[in-house]
């Protein structure tokens, strides 16, 4: 590859408060490759193209582009350095034509004098010079989701585009469309275009990339040119840490049977058996959609059942409302954060004791102190790094959101605790307190059902785990046989 | 992302009530005395007794209401239908004392029951439809102030019975008046609700995060309930304050209660949006708000200058809430 360096990222950071999501990170691109970015949710990447389309301004570091040092403060800067992003949602104006959308903005540069039909001759010979097949007045509502995504780059390249970012263009494409959206890619980089493509698709990159780079918790890994490489080798260079020092885990589980769901059904699951052990961590492993986080709605409460049965500790519970749940022994830590499980205007201490009111309000008033003790114990107790507990909640990191809505459960001493999702979102150092957290809880006889989408958390953290498809239980596989390739194959439709 | 910063804002449930109270509500208090001193210089009649149980006498009424809705906008609702459960209620126990000839403590537990019906109804309408409380309250407010026109024919109701309307202009000890006496009661009431007991935490946690309240087991129908019964009811006393101050039941009489009440609760800092609020911010904002009537009224400034007025200082007031606010929160 001798073709010329377009752009070149080096040693960028990028600090938020509390995080540091990017910490001395690289990435270099050629004219006329397709170079793909590699990682985890939260390993930087998308942190990285923010900074490079002048979304975010980085802390440190320098971008060169074409040799020269770039300064990139905002969008337009970046628009000026010929850098084109296109985001996974489309924005396009759906009630224009082809030709207004790709003029859209531009009326007012040079072409403010050219004709409407000038604009629309244009448009039709670059939609020929794609081979759309599609007319410069069709409206862009017409279009389907691959199409819309062709005038995306169309436009793109129409203004003059040299690095053209796609953040993970085939999530919302058929087969076929991504046999064309890859035609179209060809013909960019042909044309000497560089291209920065975004994909979880690891099947995808022997297809169309050139070499790919791996990030992981905001670093840079490696370069890789992808005929040389493997998906193994990716793999390994992705999750990368040592697996051991990340999830804390003493596997004691006894034989005890504490919770057991019988036929569990309702609009969205079906016929939901299962059984779970005293101190042990049972996983949800399963697609988004899967009927994971609405069993666990149904469960505590949250959800009508129309039929099927849950015995706590060999007896059989009635439970209509969270209310009902938390009597028998459950909490639930649920999957959206901050749209359900945290009160962001309130004080650490508002959130800490919520659930447990009674144990310091009475008809005789508020036992204050009872109040503070029970908050300053959790916050010490999970290690919550704010000010105090008079702190509001909606200031928190997410590590720390999670940690008090964790504390709000603890408080209740639960005997089951369902954890949907527990580290989304939060950062490398504060999952692994989660996980230290869930590990001293069962060691002291809690159990716990986790929900994740993530893999190694579930397969790293978890004594059994259960695996749904399509509203069903398609598999329980034990700790020894629950690996990526068999929870995946089960959580798939084949 | 957001940053851990000291929230010395944060104070509602900080140790020192009083210094809690004064670093909450020290904008607007500021904004009070201000406003007390340039009435008094205009016209020294404003600090002699007469006028000041006037003024308070005057703000009573508004008050009961906004001391409900304040519950009611902490717990992320609205309560638009007040003002005609207000007119409802005047015409209620004015009928029951003069048409049916009821004894007064009946009377009025009748106008007390058919405002507690009126925010039932609100309550399980906006728990059952999930419609917004703005649409429902709306609606209740039409049909309640439709009623009571229909009900009157639109004519007021001759009281003529001393001890009724002893009720609404006798004096306790020849100095305090009785409506004063029903509002400490009220005041007591609410803020023992809001900040003793478990019901209060749950009617924060509803208008704070709803979702995350059900997933703390806090029985969002019943605090829905709870707060729009309360609310019909204090309407209904208010109304029946005011049929015993002007010695009739009169359809028209709660008219625009329900706005003044709400902007006396705005102006006390109480958040539109739910989570955030005080009855003491409601008392120094039904408080500035009738001070300021009352020095308009002094100065000899028409009434309808007056409205203009008001519209200035409400907007100017909680603006200035409003950017407090957005320092302390920006998540």
């Amino acid at each position: 590859m001798a073709e010329p360096i377009l752009l070149e990222m080096n040693g960028i950071e990028k600090n938020f408060p509390g995080v540091r999501a990017l910490d001395n990170v690289h990435l270099d691109l050629r004219a006329g490759e397709v170079h793909a970015l590699l990682g985890e949710n939260g390993a930087g990447k998308s942190t990285l193209i923010k900074v490079l389309g002048g979304i975010y301004k980085k802390d440190g570091g320098e971008i060169i582009i074409n040799g020269e040092k770039a300064t990139i403060n905002d969008v337009k800067d970046a628009e000026k350095y010929g850098i084109s992003i296109i985001h996974q949602e489309i924005v396009l104006v759906p009630e224009m034509t082809i030709t207004d959308n790709i003029y859209l903005g531009k009326e007012l540069g040079p072409a403010v004098r050219i004709s409407r039909a000038e604009m629309q001759k244009t448009t039709q010979e670059l939609l020929d010079s794609f081979e759309m097949g599609l007319s410069a007045t069709d409206k862009i509502s017409s279009l389907n989701i691959a199409q819309q995504q062709m005038i995306e780059i169309i436009r793109a390249t129409f203004s003059d585009a040299k690095i053209i970012v796609m953040d993970e263009p085939t999530s919302s494409l058929s087969d076929k469309e991504v046999d064309a959206l890859f035609e179209t890619v060809r013909k960019l980089t042909a044309q000497g275009i560089g291209i920065i493509y975004i994909s979880h698709r690891m099947s995808e990159l022997d297809v169309i990339a050139d070499r790919v780079s791996v990030y992981r918790d905001g670093k840079y890994v490696a370069t890789r040119v992808v005929k040389e490489t493997s998906i193994d080798e990716l793999v390994a260079l992705m999750v990368g840490r040592q697996v051991d020092n990340y999830y804390t885990r003493d596997y004691n589980a006894c034989d005890e049977v504490i919770l057991e769901v019988k036929n569990l059904t309702n609009k969205k699951v079906k016929n939901v058996s299962f059984q779970l052990r005293k101190g042990e961590i049972l996983g949800f492993a399963g697609l988004v959609g899967a009927g994971r986080t609405e069993t666990m709605r149904a469960i505590f409460g949250m959800d009508a059942k129309e039929s099927g049965e849950i015995w706590v500790e060999g007896k059989k519970v009635e439970i209509k409302s969270s209310k009902d749940a938390m009597a028998a022994g459950f909490g639930l830590v649920p999957e959206s954060r901050r749209e359900e499980g945290i009160f962001p205007s309130m004080s650490i201490k508002f959130n800490e004791t919520i659930k447990v009111l009674e144990k310091f309000i009475t008809i005789r008033g508020v036992n204050r102190r009872k109040e503070d003790e029970i908050a300053d114990r959790y916050m010490k107790d999970l290690s919550v790094r704010a000010p105090g507990t008079h702190a509001l909640v909606g200031n928190l990191s997410g590590g720390n959101q999670q940690k008090v809505v964790l504390a709000s459960w603890l408080a209740t001493n639960p005997k089951i605790l369902i954890l949907d999702e527990p580290t989304r979102g939060i950062d490398v150092g504060a999952k692994a307190e989660i996980y230290a957290i869930m590990n001293e809880l069962v060691n002291n006889g809690v159990s716990i059902i986790m929900v994740s989408s993530e893999l190694p958390e579930v397969i790293g953290m978890c004594d059994r785990v259960v695996v749904m498809r399509s509203g069903e239980i398609s598999a329980v596989l034990d700790r020894t046989e629950a690996d990526q390739v068999t929870i995946m194959k089960n959580a798939v439709n084949i | 992302m957001t940053k851990v910063k000291n929230s010395e804002n944060n104070v509602r449930l900080g140790t020192n009530p009083v210094i809690a109270f004064l670093k909450r509500n020290g904008g607007i208090l500021i904004g009070f005395l201000i406003l007390c001193v340039v009435v008094q210089i205009n016209t020294p009649k404003f600090l002699t007794w007469n006028n000041i149980v006037g003024v308070l006498r005057q703000i009573s009424t508004n008050l009961y209401v906004a001391c409900a809705i304040t519950m009611i906008l902490i717990a992320g609702g609205i309560d638009l239908s007040a003002g005609a459960v207000i007119s409802l209620s005047s015409v209620v126990v004015a009928t029951c004392l003069v048409n049916y000839g009821l004894p007064i403590p009946l009377a009025i537990l009748a106008a007390l029951a058919i405002g507690c019906i009126a925010g039932l109804i609100n309550g399980t309408l906006i728990y059952k439809t999930g419609l917004p409380p703005f649409i429902v309250t709306y609606s209740v407010q039409c049909i309640c102030q439709g009623i009571a026109y229909v009900w009157t024919g639109a004519q007021p109701i001759r009281l003529t019975d001393r001890n009724f309307i002893f009720l609404g202009t006798g004096f306790v000890f020849g100095v305090i008046p009785m409506p004063l006496i029903y509002l400490a009661v009220v005041i007591f009431f609410v803020w023992y609700i809001l900040n003793r007991t478990k019901l209060g935490r749950h009617i924060y946690a509803v208008g704070g995060n709803e979702k995350a309240a059900e997933f703390s087991g806090v029985n969002i129908k019943r605090v829905r309930w709870f707060v729009y019964a309360f609310s019909g009811t204090m309407a209904a006393l208010s109304g029946v304050v005011l049929t015993a101050r002007m010695y009739s039941g009169q359809p028209a009489v709660g008219a625009g209660g329900e706005m003044d009440a709400i902007a006396a609760v705005v102006l006390g800092g109480t958040s539109m949006g739910g989570g955030r609020g005080t009855i003491g911010g409601t008392i120094i904002g039904a408080l500035l708000i009738g001070v300021m009537n009352n020095g308009l009224n002094l100065a000899g400034v028409d009434s309808y200058w007056q409205m203009v007025a008001k519209g200035f200082i409400i907007l100017i007031a909680v603006y200035v809430d409003f950017i407090k606010q957005g320092k302390r929160l920006r998540a």
